[in-house]
Protein backbone atom coordinates (compact mmCIF):
# COMPACT_ATOMS: atom_id res chain seq x y z
CA UNK A 1 0.00 0.00 0.00
CA UNK A 2 1.03 3.21 -0.74
CA UNK A 3 1.39 5.42 2.09
CA UNK A 4 1.14 9.55 2.56
CA UNK A 5 5.06 8.57 4.17
CA UNK A 6 6.06 8.28 0.22
CA UNK A 7 4.70 12.08 -0.42
CA UNK A 8 6.64 13.18 2.67
CA UNK A 9 9.93 11.21 2.02
CA UNK A 10 10.02 13.08 -1.39
CA UNK A 11 8.88 16.66 0.20
CA UNK A 12 11.92 15.81 2.15
CA UNK A 13 14.09 15.08 -0.40
CA UNK A 14 13.27 18.54 -2.10
CA UNK A 15 13.67 20.26 1.28
CA UNK A 16 17.14 18.12 2.15
CA UNK A 17 18.58 19.70 -1.55
CA UNK A 18 17.43 22.97 -0.91
CA UNK A 19 19.78 23.29 1.66
CA UNK A 20 22.44 21.26 0.25
CA UNK A 21 22.06 23.99 -3.03
CA UNK A 22 21.88 26.60 -0.10
CA UNK A 23 25.30 25.50 1.90
CA UNK A 24 27.16 25.10 -1.36
CA UNK A 25 26.40 28.94 -2.41
CA UNK A 26 28.94 30.90 -0.63
CA UNK A 27 27.09 34.44 -1.44
CA UNK A 28 23.91 33.45 -0.57
CA UNK A 29 22.55 36.24 2.42
CA UNK A 30 22.27 34.59 5.38
CA UNK A 31 23.78 31.65 4.01
CA UNK A 32 23.56 29.41 7.30
CA UNK A 33 20.19 30.75 8.63
CA UNK A 34 18.58 28.98 5.15
CA UNK A 35 20.51 25.92 5.42
CA UNK A 36 19.52 25.23 8.38
CA UNK A 37 16.01 26.43 8.80
CA UNK A 38 15.19 23.79 5.20
CA UNK A 39 17.93 21.03 6.52
CA UNK A 40 15.49 20.92 9.53
CA UNK A 41 12.19 21.11 7.66
CA UNK A 42 13.64 18.19 5.55
CA UNK A 43 13.97 16.51 8.78
CA UNK A 44 10.79 16.87 9.60
CA UNK A 45 9.67 15.53 6.62
CA UNK A 46 12.41 12.35 6.48
CA UNK A 47 11.94 11.06 9.97
CA UNK A 48 9.50 13.17 11.79
CA UNK A 49 7.69 10.02 12.74
CA UNK A 50 10.21 8.98 14.79
CA UNK A 51 11.22 11.37 16.55
CA UNK A 52 8.61 11.78 19.17
CA UNK A 53 6.68 14.58 19.89
CA UNK A 54 8.93 16.05 22.56
CA UNK A 55 11.72 15.76 19.63
CA UNK A 56 9.21 17.29 16.71
CA UNK A 57 8.58 20.02 19.37
CA UNK A 58 12.36 20.95 19.94
CA UNK A 59 12.65 20.77 15.66
CA UNK A 60 10.00 23.29 15.98
CA UNK A 61 11.67 25.96 18.58
CA UNK A 62 14.83 25.98 16.63
CA UNK A 63 13.01 26.45 13.00
CA UNK A 64 10.97 29.54 14.91
CA UNK A 65 14.60 30.21 16.24
CA UNK A 66 16.14 30.55 13.08
CA UNK A 67 12.99 32.12 11.15
CA UNK A 68 12.65 35.05 13.51
CA UNK A 69 16.80 35.54 13.69
CA UNK A 70 15.71 36.14 9.64
CA UNK A 71 16.27 34.26 6.58
CA UNK A 72 17.77 35.47 3.46
CA UNK A 73 16.36 35.59 -0.64
CA UNK A 74 17.98 36.46 -3.60
CA UNK A 75 16.13 38.25 -6.21
CA UNK A 76 13.00 36.53 -7.05
CA UNK A 77 13.62 36.72 -10.71
CA UNK A 78 14.99 33.90 -12.61
CA UNK A 79 17.27 34.33 -15.56
CA UNK A 80 16.71 37.16 -17.94
CA UNK A 81 13.83 38.51 -19.54
CA UNK A 82 14.94 38.15 -23.60
CA UNK A 83 15.82 34.63 -22.61
CA UNK A 84 12.42 33.64 -21.20
CA UNK A 85 10.38 35.47 -23.49
CA UNK A 86 12.43 33.45 -26.66
CA UNK A 87 11.72 30.43 -24.87
CA UNK A 88 8.30 31.35 -24.22
CA UNK A 89 7.91 31.50 -28.20
CA UNK A 90 9.34 28.52 -29.09
CA UNK A 91 7.03 26.99 -26.78
CA UNK A 92 3.93 28.49 -26.40
CA UNK A 93 0.89 26.94 -25.07
CA UNK A 94 2.73 23.68 -24.63
CA UNK A 95 4.36 25.34 -21.28
CA UNK A 96 0.57 24.90 -19.52
CA UNK A 97 0.91 21.49 -20.42
CA UNK A 98 2.44 20.71 -17.24
CA UNK A 99 1.00 23.22 -15.11
CA UNK A 100 -2.33 21.66 -15.91
CA UNK A 101 -0.89 17.87 -14.79
CA UNK A 102 -0.99 18.28 -11.06
CA UNK A 103 -4.60 19.44 -11.01
CA UNK A 104 -5.71 16.36 -13.37
CA UNK A 105 -3.83 13.76 -11.85
CA UNK A 106 -4.71 15.14 -8.05
CA UNK A 107 -8.44 14.76 -9.72
CA UNK A 108 -8.57 11.58 -10.90
CA UNK A 109 -6.42 9.95 -8.49
CA UNK A 110 -8.97 11.31 -5.74
CA UNK A 111 -11.41 9.76 -7.78
CA UNK A 112 -9.97 6.24 -8.83
CA UNK A 113 -7.48 4.97 -6.12
CA UNK A 114 -9.97 4.18 -3.45
CA UNK A 115 -11.75 2.17 -5.63
CA UNK A 116 -7.96 -0.11 -6.44
CA UNK A 117 -7.35 -2.94 -4.57
CA UNK A 118 -4.51 -5.13 -4.66
CA UNK A 119 -4.45 -8.29 -3.24
CA UNK A 120 -7.15 -7.37 -0.76
CA UNK A 121 -5.76 -4.31 0.62
CA UNK A 122 -6.54 -0.46 -1.12
CA UNK A 123 -3.49 0.71 -3.54
CA UNK A 124 -3.01 4.21 -1.79
CA UNK A 125 -4.00 4.80 1.89
CA UNK A 126 -7.44 6.17 1.72
CA UNK A 127 -7.20 8.85 4.54
CA UNK A 128 -4.68 10.93 2.61
CA UNK A 129 -5.71 10.42 -1.43
CA UNK A 130 -5.76 13.69 -2.19
CA UNK A 131 -2.22 14.15 -0.55
CA UNK A 132 -0.24 11.21 -2.23
CA UNK A 133 -2.79 12.16 -5.73
CA UNK A 134 -0.55 15.26 -5.56
CA UNK A 135 2.49 13.95 -4.83
CA UNK A 136 2.17 11.89 -7.75
CA UNK A 137 0.86 14.52 -9.79
CA UNK A 138 3.75 16.71 -9.03
CA UNK A 139 6.21 14.06 -10.51
CA UNK A 140 4.11 13.33 -13.11
CA UNK A 141 4.85 17.12 -13.93
CA UNK A 142 7.79 17.42 -13.02
CA UNK A 143 9.17 14.53 -15.11
CA UNK A 144 7.14 16.30 -18.03
CA UNK A 145 8.89 19.70 -17.53
CA UNK A 146 12.36 17.83 -17.87
CA UNK A 147 11.83 15.19 -20.92
CA UNK A 148 9.94 19.03 -23.02
CA UNK A 149 12.40 21.57 -21.70
CA UNK A 150 15.54 19.66 -21.16
CA UNK A 151 16.85 21.84 -18.61
CA UNK A 152 20.54 20.93 -16.54
CA UNK A 153 19.72 18.13 -14.03
CA UNK A 154 19.81 20.80 -11.08
CA UNK A 155 17.86 23.25 -12.40
CA UNK A 156 14.04 22.25 -10.68
CA UNK A 157 16.52 22.09 -6.99
CA UNK A 158 17.62 25.50 -8.28
CA UNK A 159 14.19 27.14 -8.99
CA UNK A 160 12.47 25.35 -5.91
CA UNK A 161 15.43 27.11 -4.09
CA UNK A 162 14.27 30.45 -5.64
CA UNK A 163 10.64 30.19 -4.70
CA UNK A 164 11.14 29.04 -1.28
CA UNK A 165 13.47 31.53 -0.39
CA UNK A 166 10.84 34.02 -1.33
CA UNK A 167 8.42 32.08 0.72
CA UNK A 168 11.31 32.05 3.73
CA UNK A 169 9.80 31.30 7.50
CA UNK A 170 5.87 31.58 6.34
CA UNK A 171 6.44 28.22 4.82
CA UNK A 172 5.95 26.97 8.41
CA UNK A 173 3.67 29.27 9.41
CA UNK A 174 0.52 26.98 8.46
CA UNK A 175 1.31 23.64 10.54
CA UNK A 176 2.49 25.93 13.33
CA UNK A 177 -1.12 27.41 13.29
CA UNK A 178 -2.55 23.82 13.77
CA UNK A 179 0.16 23.55 16.66
CA UNK A 180 -1.48 26.32 18.20
CA UNK A 181 -4.93 25.25 17.80
CA UNK A 182 -3.93 21.96 19.58
CA UNK A 183 -2.54 23.91 22.84
CA UNK A 184 -5.46 26.06 22.61
CA UNK A 185 -7.24 23.10 22.84
CA UNK A 186 -5.70 21.40 25.39
CA UNK A 187 -5.75 24.62 27.57
CA UNK A 188 -9.58 24.90 26.97
CA UNK A 189 -9.30 28.17 25.62
CA UNK A 190 -12.38 27.13 23.80
CA UNK A 191 -14.47 26.94 27.45
CA UNK A 192 -12.91 30.23 28.86
CA UNK A 193 -13.98 31.72 25.60
CA UNK A 194 -17.06 30.44 25.75
CA UNK A 195 -17.92 31.36 29.39
CA UNK A 196 -16.57 34.35 28.48
CA UNK A 197 -19.08 35.38 26.22
CA UNK A 198 -22.03 34.03 27.91
CA UNK A 199 -21.16 35.74 30.77
CA UNK A 200 -20.44 39.57 29.85
CA UNK A 201 -22.58 40.60 26.57
CA UNK A 202 -26.33 41.05 27.43
CA UNK A 203 -27.60 38.83 24.73
CA UNK A 204 -31.24 38.35 25.05
CA UNK A 205 -32.36 39.53 21.29
CA UNK A 206 -32.60 36.94 18.49
CA UNK A 207 -30.81 39.73 16.11
CA UNK A 208 -28.18 40.29 19.43
CA UNK A 209 -27.37 36.32 19.53
CA UNK A 210 -27.00 36.16 15.87
CA UNK A 211 -24.79 38.65 15.25
CA UNK A 212 -22.56 38.19 18.47
CA UNK A 213 -22.31 34.59 16.94
CA UNK A 214 -21.35 35.56 13.45
CA UNK A 215 -19.24 38.33 14.75
CA UNK A 216 -18.08 36.28 16.95
CA UNK A 217 -16.91 33.39 14.74
CA UNK A 218 -15.46 36.05 12.56
CA UNK A 219 -13.09 37.82 15.18
CA UNK A 220 -11.94 34.82 16.73
CA UNK A 221 -11.44 33.17 12.93
CA UNK A 222 -9.03 36.10 13.00
CA UNK A 223 -7.15 35.59 15.98
CA UNK A 224 -6.63 31.89 15.49
CA UNK A 225 -6.32 32.28 11.67
CA UNK A 226 -8.56 29.28 10.89
CA UNK A 227 -12.43 28.93 10.87
CA UNK A 228 -12.63 25.39 12.10
CA UNK A 229 -10.45 26.31 15.39
CA UNK A 230 -13.55 29.15 15.94
CA UNK A 231 -16.75 27.14 14.97
CA UNK A 232 -16.56 24.55 18.07
CA UNK A 233 -15.82 27.35 20.37
CA UNK A 234 -18.52 29.79 19.28
CA UNK A 235 -21.05 27.11 18.80
CA UNK A 236 -20.91 25.50 21.98
CA UNK A 237 -20.95 29.06 23.87
CA UNK A 238 -23.24 31.02 22.31
CA UNK A 239 -24.74 28.80 18.50
CA UNK A 240 -26.16 25.53 20.60
CA UNK A 241 -27.26 26.83 23.74
CA UNK A 242 -28.78 30.08 22.39
CA UNK A 243 -29.65 30.38 18.86
CA UNK A 244 -30.71 26.97 18.89
CA UNK A 245 -31.98 26.23 22.64
CA UNK A 246 -33.32 29.65 23.93
CA UNK A 247 -35.05 30.69 20.56
CA UNK A 248 -35.25 27.69 18.69
CA UNK A 249 -33.43 28.13 15.44
CA UNK A 250 -32.53 25.43 13.08
CA UNK A 251 -28.85 23.41 13.59
CA UNK A 252 -28.29 23.64 10.12
CA UNK A 253 -29.02 26.52 8.91
CA UNK A 254 -27.01 28.24 12.00
CA UNK A 255 -23.79 25.75 11.76
CA UNK A 256 -23.43 26.91 7.61
CA UNK A 257 -23.66 30.56 8.27
CA UNK A 258 -21.73 30.18 11.15
CA UNK A 259 -19.26 28.80 9.48
CA UNK A 260 -19.33 31.17 6.94
CA UNK A 261 -19.03 33.93 8.72
CA UNK A 262 -15.69 32.56 10.22
CA UNK A 263 -14.37 32.37 6.67
CA UNK A 264 -14.70 36.06 6.40
CA UNK A 265 -12.17 36.68 9.45
CA UNK A 266 -10.02 34.11 7.53
CA UNK A 267 -9.85 36.96 4.34
CA UNK A 268 -9.72 39.27 7.03
CA UNK A 269 -6.37 37.80 9.10
CA UNK A 270 -2.51 38.17 8.61
CA UNK A 271 -2.99 34.89 10.74
CA UNK A 272 -3.99 32.35 7.93
CA UNK A 273 -2.22 30.17 5.76
CA UNK A 274 -4.74 31.62 2.62
CA UNK A 275 -3.12 35.09 3.07
CA UNK A 276 0.51 34.56 3.98
CA UNK A 277 1.41 32.32 1.17
CA UNK A 278 0.15 34.65 -1.54
CA UNK A 279 1.56 37.56 -0.05
CA UNK A 280 5.51 35.46 -0.32
CA UNK A 281 4.35 33.92 -3.46
CA UNK A 282 3.37 36.71 -5.54
CA UNK A 283 6.42 39.00 -3.60
CA UNK A 284 3.47 41.81 -2.56
CA UNK A 285 4.04 44.56 0.86
CA UNK A 286 2.58 43.00 3.93
CA UNK A 287 -1.15 43.39 4.14
CA UNK A 288 -1.73 43.68 0.60
CA UNK A 289 -3.86 40.73 -0.06
CA UNK A 290 -6.17 41.36 2.99
CA UNK A 291 -6.68 44.74 2.25
CA UNK A 292 -8.08 43.84 -1.38
CA UNK A 293 -10.49 40.96 0.97
CA UNK A 294 -11.64 42.87 3.64
CA UNK A 295 -14.47 44.85 1.72
CA UNK A 296 -16.05 41.91 0.53
CA UNK A 297 -15.27 39.89 3.67
CA UNK A 298 -17.12 42.64 5.65
CA UNK A 299 -20.18 43.25 2.90
CA UNK A 300 -20.78 39.19 3.03
CA UNK A 301 -20.31 39.28 7.02
CA UNK A 302 -23.38 41.87 6.86
CA UNK A 303 -24.86 39.34 4.82
CA UNK A 304 -24.48 35.92 6.94
CA UNK A 305 -26.14 38.51 9.85
CA UNK A 306 -29.14 38.97 7.68
CA UNK A 307 -29.49 35.86 6.26
CA UNK A 308 -29.23 33.78 9.13
CA UNK A 309 -31.48 36.31 11.19
CA UNK A 310 -34.21 36.13 8.47
CA UNK A 311 -33.93 32.14 7.77
CA UNK A 312 -33.11 30.53 11.24
CA UNK A 313 -36.22 31.26 13.22
CA UNK A 314 -38.68 30.09 10.49
CA UNK A 315 -37.40 27.15 8.37
CA UNK B 1 -9.20 31.89 32.48
CA UNK B 2 -5.32 32.88 32.16
CA UNK B 3 -5.23 30.18 28.98
CA UNK B 4 -6.62 33.06 27.34
CA UNK B 5 -3.42 35.63 27.94
CA UNK B 6 -2.06 33.86 24.49
CA UNK B 7 -5.39 35.99 22.60
CA UNK B 8 -3.10 39.28 23.66
CA UNK B 9 -0.12 38.16 22.80
CA UNK B 10 -1.46 37.72 19.30
CA UNK B 11 -2.68 40.92 18.77
CA UNK B 12 -0.17 42.77 20.53
CA UNK B 13 3.05 41.09 18.36
CA UNK B 14 1.07 41.12 15.10
CA UNK B 15 0.46 44.90 15.71
CA UNK B 16 3.37 45.17 16.50
CA UNK B 17 4.74 43.50 13.06
CA UNK B 18 6.96 40.79 15.17
CA UNK B 19 7.56 38.03 13.23
CA UNK B 20 4.41 36.05 12.66
CA UNK B 21 6.04 32.75 13.22
CA UNK B 22 7.84 33.78 16.75
CA UNK B 23 4.27 35.58 17.67
CA UNK B 24 2.37 32.33 17.46
CA UNK B 25 5.13 30.18 19.45
CA UNK B 26 4.97 32.64 22.34
CA UNK B 27 1.15 32.73 22.24
CA UNK B 28 1.19 28.70 22.57
CA UNK B 29 4.19 28.85 25.54
CA UNK B 30 1.97 31.71 27.28
CA UNK B 31 -1.40 30.00 26.69
CA UNK B 32 0.05 26.38 28.23
CA UNK B 33 1.60 28.16 30.75
CA UNK B 34 -1.50 29.77 31.74
CA UNK B 35 -3.56 27.03 31.39
CA UNK B 36 -1.49 25.29 33.67
CA UNK B 37 0.16 22.78 31.57
CA UNK B 38 4.17 21.76 32.24
CA UNK B 39 6.18 23.34 29.35
CA UNK B 40 7.65 19.69 28.38
CA UNK B 41 3.82 18.54 27.63
CA UNK B 42 3.54 22.54 25.78
CA UNK B 43 6.67 21.42 23.47
CA UNK B 44 5.48 17.91 23.08
CA UNK B 45 1.95 19.25 21.86
CA UNK B 46 3.41 21.39 19.70
CA UNK B 47 5.88 18.88 18.24
CA UNK B 48 2.96 16.12 17.61
CA UNK B 49 0.13 18.56 15.91
CA UNK B 50 3.60 20.32 13.98
CA UNK B 51 3.77 16.76 12.85
CA UNK B 52 0.56 15.83 12.01
CA UNK B 53 -0.04 18.92 9.75
CA UNK B 54 2.80 18.02 7.58
CA UNK B 55 0.28 17.25 4.49
CA UNK B 56 -0.37 20.92 4.69
CA UNK B 57 3.11 21.91 3.53
CA UNK B 58 2.98 19.14 0.86
CA UNK B 59 1.67 22.24 -1.39
CA UNK B 60 5.03 23.57 -1.81
CA UNK B 61 6.12 20.11 -3.77
CA UNK B 62 4.31 21.64 -7.30
CA UNK B 63 7.26 24.72 -7.11
CA UNK B 64 10.03 22.61 -8.56
CA UNK B 65 7.76 22.51 -11.59
CA UNK B 66 6.23 25.84 -11.03
CA UNK B 67 10.04 26.90 -11.09
CA UNK B 68 10.94 24.95 -14.37
CA UNK B 69 7.92 26.60 -15.98
CA UNK B 70 8.95 29.66 -15.54
CA UNK B 71 12.31 29.98 -16.34
CA UNK B 72 11.43 28.75 -20.07
CA UNK B 73 8.73 31.89 -19.85
CA UNK B 74 5.65 30.31 -18.44
CA UNK B 75 4.64 33.61 -17.03
CA UNK B 76 5.75 35.53 -20.36
CA UNK B 77 3.25 32.96 -21.94
CA UNK B 78 0.41 33.59 -19.98
CA UNK B 79 0.94 37.06 -20.27
CA UNK B 80 1.09 37.05 -24.11
CA UNK B 81 -2.05 35.05 -24.52
CA UNK B 82 -4.23 36.76 -22.58
CA UNK B 83 -2.63 40.31 -24.46
CA UNK B 84 -4.27 38.95 -27.83
CA UNK B 85 -7.70 38.99 -26.21
CA UNK B 86 -8.10 42.47 -26.27
CA UNK B 87 -11.46 43.34 -24.86
CA UNK B 88 -10.68 41.37 -21.70
CA UNK B 89 -10.21 43.05 -18.91
CA UNK B 90 -8.48 42.27 -15.16
CA UNK B 91 -11.82 42.67 -13.78
CA UNK B 92 -13.77 40.19 -16.55
CA UNK B 93 -10.72 38.08 -16.28
CA UNK B 94 -10.51 37.58 -12.15
CA UNK B 95 -14.55 37.27 -12.30
CA UNK B 96 -14.35 34.12 -14.66
CA UNK B 97 -12.01 33.01 -12.47
CA UNK B 98 -14.08 33.38 -9.56
CA UNK B 99 -16.95 31.72 -11.20
CA UNK B 100 -14.99 28.80 -11.82
CA UNK B 101 -13.71 28.53 -8.54
CA UNK B 102 -16.64 28.78 -6.91
CA UNK B 103 -18.32 26.34 -9.17
CA UNK B 104 -15.26 23.86 -8.75
CA UNK B 105 -15.07 23.92 -5.17
CA UNK B 106 -18.70 23.75 -5.03
CA UNK B 107 -18.30 20.21 -6.79
CA UNK B 108 -15.28 19.83 -4.39
CA UNK B 109 -12.69 19.84 -6.86
CA UNK B 110 -11.02 21.87 -4.51
CA UNK B 111 -7.15 21.21 -6.12
CA UNK B 112 -8.46 22.42 -9.17
CA UNK B 113 -7.02 25.89 -8.27
CA UNK B 114 -4.63 27.64 -5.57
CA UNK B 115 -2.35 30.20 -5.08
CA UNK B 116 1.07 28.04 -5.84
CA UNK B 117 -0.39 25.56 -8.84
CA UNK B 118 -3.04 28.33 -10.21
CA UNK B 119 -2.32 31.93 -9.22
CA UNK B 120 1.30 32.65 -9.31
CA UNK B 121 2.29 30.83 -12.37
CA UNK B 122 -1.06 31.61 -14.68
CA UNK B 123 -3.65 33.95 -12.96
CA UNK B 124 -1.60 36.63 -12.04
CA UNK B 125 0.70 37.23 -14.90
CA UNK B 126 -2.16 36.69 -17.12
CA UNK B 127 -3.87 39.59 -14.67
CA UNK B 128 -1.31 41.76 -15.45
CA UNK B 129 -1.18 41.11 -19.03
CA UNK B 130 -4.69 42.37 -19.74
CA UNK B 131 -3.96 44.96 -17.57
CA UNK B 132 -1.15 46.18 -19.43
CA UNK B 133 -2.42 45.80 -23.26
CA UNK B 134 -5.16 48.36 -22.57
CA UNK B 135 -3.28 50.41 -20.06
CA UNK B 136 0.73 50.10 -21.28
CA UNK B 137 3.77 48.91 -18.71
CA UNK B 138 2.22 48.97 -14.99
CA UNK B 139 4.37 50.45 -12.28
CA UNK B 140 5.11 48.54 -8.97
CA UNK B 141 1.97 49.42 -7.01
CA UNK B 142 -0.73 49.19 -9.63
CA UNK B 143 0.95 45.82 -10.68
CA UNK B 144 1.03 44.83 -6.90
CA UNK B 145 -3.15 45.58 -6.38
CA UNK B 146 -3.41 43.54 -9.61
CA UNK B 147 -1.57 40.42 -8.22
CA UNK B 148 -3.14 40.96 -5.04
CA UNK B 149 -7.15 41.15 -6.22
CA UNK B 150 -5.92 37.72 -8.17
CA UNK B 151 -5.11 35.83 -5.12
CA UNK B 152 -8.43 37.58 -3.25
CA UNK B 153 -10.51 35.76 -6.38
CA UNK B 154 -8.62 32.55 -5.80
CA UNK B 155 -9.45 32.88 -1.76
CA UNK B 156 -13.14 33.93 -1.98
CA UNK B 157 -14.09 31.33 -4.43
CA UNK B 158 -12.75 28.38 -2.60
CA UNK B 159 -13.79 29.46 0.85
CA UNK B 160 -17.36 30.83 -0.21
CA UNK B 161 -17.81 27.39 -2.72
CA UNK B 162 -16.17 24.44 -0.54
CA UNK B 163 -19.67 24.51 2.00
CA UNK B 164 -21.88 23.75 -0.81
CA UNK B 165 -19.89 19.94 -1.33
CA UNK B 166 -21.68 18.01 1.17
CA UNK B 167 -18.30 15.62 1.85
CA UNK B 168 -15.73 18.29 2.48
CA UNK B 169 -13.84 18.70 5.30
CA UNK B 170 -15.82 21.55 6.48
CA UNK B 171 -19.64 20.22 5.98
CA UNK B 172 -18.41 16.89 7.85
CA UNK B 173 -16.57 19.50 10.86
CA UNK B 174 -19.87 21.35 11.04
CA UNK B 175 -22.33 18.38 11.50
CA UNK B 176 -19.58 16.86 13.95
CA UNK B 177 -19.80 19.43 16.27
CA UNK B 178 -23.44 20.24 16.19
CA UNK B 179 -23.51 16.22 16.95
CA UNK B 180 -21.30 17.16 19.99
CA UNK B 181 -23.84 19.60 21.27
CA UNK B 182 -26.32 17.25 20.95
CA UNK B 183 -28.19 18.92 17.88
CA UNK B 184 -28.58 16.82 14.52
CA UNK B 185 -28.46 18.64 11.19
CA UNK B 186 -28.14 16.53 7.72
CA UNK B 187 -25.17 17.51 5.47
CA UNK B 188 -27.39 17.86 2.76
CA UNK B 189 -29.11 20.47 4.66
CA UNK B 190 -25.84 22.25 5.65
CA UNK B 191 -24.67 21.80 2.13
CA UNK B 192 -27.99 23.83 0.63
CA UNK B 193 -27.63 26.86 3.14
CA UNK B 194 -24.75 27.70 2.08
CA UNK B 195 -25.59 28.33 -1.80
CA UNK B 196 -26.98 31.98 -0.52
CA UNK B 197 -23.90 32.89 0.87
CA UNK B 198 -21.61 31.76 -1.98
CA UNK B 199 -24.20 34.11 -4.57
CA UNK B 200 -23.88 36.96 -2.44
CA UNK B 201 -20.31 36.34 -2.18
CA UNK B 202 -20.14 36.28 -5.86
CA UNK B 203 -22.47 39.48 -6.36
CA UNK B 204 -20.53 41.31 -4.26
CA UNK B 205 -16.87 40.06 -5.28
CA UNK B 206 -17.75 40.60 -8.89
CA UNK B 207 -19.26 44.26 -8.60
CA UNK B 208 -16.00 45.37 -6.62
CA UNK B 209 -13.89 43.68 -9.59
CA UNK B 210 -15.56 45.20 -12.04
CA UNK B 211 -15.17 49.16 -9.59
CA UNK B 212 -11.49 47.75 -10.00
CA UNK B 213 -11.65 48.39 -13.96
CA UNK B 214 -12.55 52.06 -13.41
CA UNK B 215 -10.03 52.48 -10.80
CA UNK B 216 -7.63 51.25 -13.25
CA UNK B 217 -8.82 53.13 -16.35
CA UNK B 218 -9.00 56.23 -14.72
CA UNK B 219 -5.49 55.69 -13.21
CA UNK B 220 -3.61 54.23 -16.21
CA UNK B 221 0.15 55.86 -16.72
CA UNK B 222 -0.26 58.73 -19.18
CA UNK B 223 0.93 57.73 -22.79
CA UNK B 224 -1.57 55.13 -22.41
CA UNK B 225 -2.12 52.76 -26.16
CA UNK B 226 -5.66 52.47 -26.26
Amino acid sequence: MIRVSAVYLLAGLVFGAIAVFTALDRGAPKRWNNTAFWALFATSFLIGDRLGDLGNGLLVLAMVAIGGLGLGARAPVTGDADAREASAARWGDRLFLPVLVVPVTTLLGTLIFPHIRLAGAPLVEVKQVTVISMGLGVTLALMTAMIMLRPPLGAPVREARRLMDSVGWAAILPQLLAALGAVFALAGVGHAVGDLIGRWLPIDSRLAVVATYCVGMALFTMIMGNAFAAFPVLTAGVGAPLIVGKFGGDAAIMGALGMLSGYCGTLMTPMASHNIIPTALLELRPGAVIGVQAPTAVAVLIGNIALMYLLVFKV
Amino acid sequence: MLSLLGIPVVLIGLMARFNPIVVVTVAALVTGVGGGLSPLLIVSTLGKAFNDARYISVVFLILPVIGLLERAGLQARARARIARLRSVTVGGLLTSYLAARQLSAALGLLSLGGQAAMVRPLIAPMAEGADEVRDGPADGERRGLIRAHAAAADNIGAFFGEDIFIALGSVLLIQAVLEQNHLSAQPLRVALWAIPTALIAFIIHAARLRLLDRRLQRTAPPGDPS
